[in-house]
């Protein structure tokens, strides 16, 4: 589930040599996106148009995907499903980065003792494993989409914040910025010209690998049934909801699944590379 | 070494007292009143009121109720679900044991799969390390849930070689704990495998072959050791990861468990319970992490001095 571990260790491709999925990578997320923004140029079916003589059928030329339990198209619920895993797992990134990086420039720039308090609170934050901090968010709100995004949010901002914090820390101490303060800049524009820019460029790349992260747990907390709620076609609810006909459909939860999962992959390899151009690697 | 030692359990107690209190005020400060939930549809008079208030202490001042909440959980009393009527104490204690098994096994399967998936790849030509490497994204990045409705639906749905849910005896196991392991396993593997590679380029190992070492005697004997340790500092992440996924596994598979629990009571918006379950892992989380920790001095003497 958790992609962004791996970054030092996990960087397999050899230096010069470009992973031959790259393109490919590109390409399913170019039309993933486009299933985000315009379904209907991908399928002409109504995600939600039930036809219960037509439940349960095996994929094929006119159902891709197959039929579910109700008869509805599970290749047009995949392509709407798109919507709502991009939205909540861009809008729970976006969050998240953003307040882990305010908190982190916060505890990197700020007087040793804001620098205790903030890291001690995302130390006890980061405690928690994350799937049970978004449980107990939902827990005092109501399931649903905005409180899903706020939970994953929730639950990746330490990670975030500690990152930036560690960040920040290595630029203060950096020769360009120790040369600036003998020249007497003051500080807050300090931090403004240098510090800020230089902890912030990476925050893009990670954010991309991180996507994949929340786009996953949110999928997952939308199977256990924390999300949007049936019948949306969200990837993790569908799971869940044909889970109980997979003795004789297999396809209407492994295929939703596995558009999830490629996607994923597509995020992660793509953001490893960018992160790998980043750091100048080739 | 002690010195260290004490400090590694001091900041572990530290998180867990501040997460206890974070806990406290969170249920506290929530939406809604702790005895109106209790009064519920049931009769609502400012007799019942009062006495609710008075059995769980709410009349007394903030601070007192703080240091009894205190108390009490150092005593593991969680206080009572709201929706079952039980002390929490006791749904958690019938049911952590299917978890905890769960765990255990995934682990014992999780450094198998790593330690393997390392050894088989490490120093081979491009084709097997470009499978594996393409095998281990594909289970690291799938979510958990979908590699346990897969493996149900081949092994069990197909080739009937383990039953569907439930939790009876060894077999329903292997399935749930694989789907933990699969993908923490190649996360691992890729750590374990740099380790190697790095090993393999030290001069020890230059200096062993050369004595006619043969590769796979140095690979076991020298090599895995080095490997080892920089997964030894992912412990922490891992457990997490694990407590975590744990939760959904047990979901798919239709497994009794603290997950099951806590998904239910957040259905229910038993608080109480969600928390006691939250609370539960993150205790475990902190103590697992600590000892990691201090396996790691245990292990590298240069980090004894700090």
């Amino acid at each position: 589930m958790d992609v962004t571990l791996p970054v030092p260790a996990a960087a397999p491709a050899r230096p010069g040599r470009l992973p031959a999925g790259l393109p490919i990578a590109g390409l399913f997320l170019a039309l993933v996106a486009v299933a985000a923004v315009a379904p209907g140029l991908l399928t002409h079916t109504d995600p939600l148009a039930a036809d219960p003589m037509a439940a349960l059928q095996a994929p094929s030329a006119a159902h891709w995907f197959g039929t579910d339990q109700l008869g509805r198209d599970v290749f047009t619920r995949t392509v709407y499903g798109a919507r709502y895993s991009l939205f909540i797992g861009l809008t729970a990134t976006l969050l998240s980065v953003l307040a882990g990086g305010v908190l982190g420039l916060l505890a990197g720039l700020a007087p040793r003792a804001v620098d205790e308090a903030i890291s001690r609170a995302l130390d006890v934050l980061s405690s928690f494993p994350e799937v049970l901090l978004a449980l107990l968010f939902i827990a005092f709100t109501e399931p649903g989409t905005p409180s899903l995004i706020l939970a994953i949010a929730l639950a990746f901002a330490p990670r975030y914040g500690r990152i930036v914090r560690a960040q920040t820390l290595l630029v203060r101490r950096a020769g360009y910025v120790e040369q600036a303060v003998t020249f007497g800049l003051s500080r807050t524009r300090l931090a403004w010209r240098h510090i800020v820019p230089n902890v912030l460029g990476p925050l893009p790349i990670l954010a991309t690998i991180g996507l994949g992260t929340a786009i996953v747990n949110a999928s997952a907390l939308s199977f256990l049934g924390m999300g949007p709620q049936p019948p949306s076609p969200e990837w993790g609810a569908m799971l869940s909801e044909s889970r109980n006909y997979l003795r004789v459909a297999w396809w209407s939860a492994i295929l939703p699944g596995a558009t999830l999962t490629v996607t994923v992959i597509a995020l992660t390899a793509v953001g490893r590379r960018l992160q790998a151009r980043f750091e100048g690697r080739r | 070494m002690w010195r260290a030692v004490l400090r590694r359990l001091g900041s572990g107690a530290v998180v867990l007292w501040a997460a206890a209190t974070a806990a406290y005020l969170a249920l506290h400060l929530a939406p809604g009143d702790t005895v109106d939930t209790l009064v519920g549809d049931g009769p609502d008079t400012p007799q019942i009121r009062a006495q609710i208030a008075a059995d769980l202490g709410l009349d007394r001042p903030a601070v007192v109720q703080y240091v009894a909440y205190l108390w009490r959980l150092l005593h593991g009393d969680f206080g009572r679900s709201y929706v079952l009527q039980r002390p929490v104490a006791d749904i958690i204690a019938s049911q952590v044991w299917p978890t905890v098994k769960l765990t255990l096994v995934a682990s014992a399967f999780t450094v198998l799969i790593a330690v393997g998936l390392a050894l088989v790849s490490t120093g081979r030509g491009r084709w097997v390390r470009g499978l594996v490497s393409a095998l281990e994204l594909s289970v690291v990045s799938a979510p958990g849930f979908l590699i346990g409705v897969l493996l149900l639906s081949v092994f069990s749905f197909r080739l009937g070689w383990f039953p569907v849910s439930g939790d009876r005896d060894a077999s329903a196991l292997v399935l749930p704990a694989l789907s933990l392991a699969l993908p923490l396993g190649g996360l691992l593997s890729q750590v374990i495998r740099e380790g190697l590679e790095r090993a393999l380029d030290e001069p020890f190992a230059v200096t062993a072959r050369s004595r006619g070492l043969t590769r796979q005697a140095l690979l076991w004997r020298h090599a895995l050791r080095h490997a080892l340790l920089p997964a030894v500092t992912l412990a922490g992440t891992l457990i997490g990861f694990l407590l975590s996924a744990a939760v959904v596994v047990e979901r798919v598979f239709g497994r009794p468990g603290l997950g099951q629990v806590a998904t239910d009571a957040v259905g229910a918006k038993d608080i109480p319970v969600v928390l006691a379950v939250v609370m539960l892992s993150a205790a475990i989380y902190v103590a697992l992490s600590t000892v990691a920790d201090l396996a790691y001095l245990l292990i590298d003497p240069r980090l004894r001095k700090g």
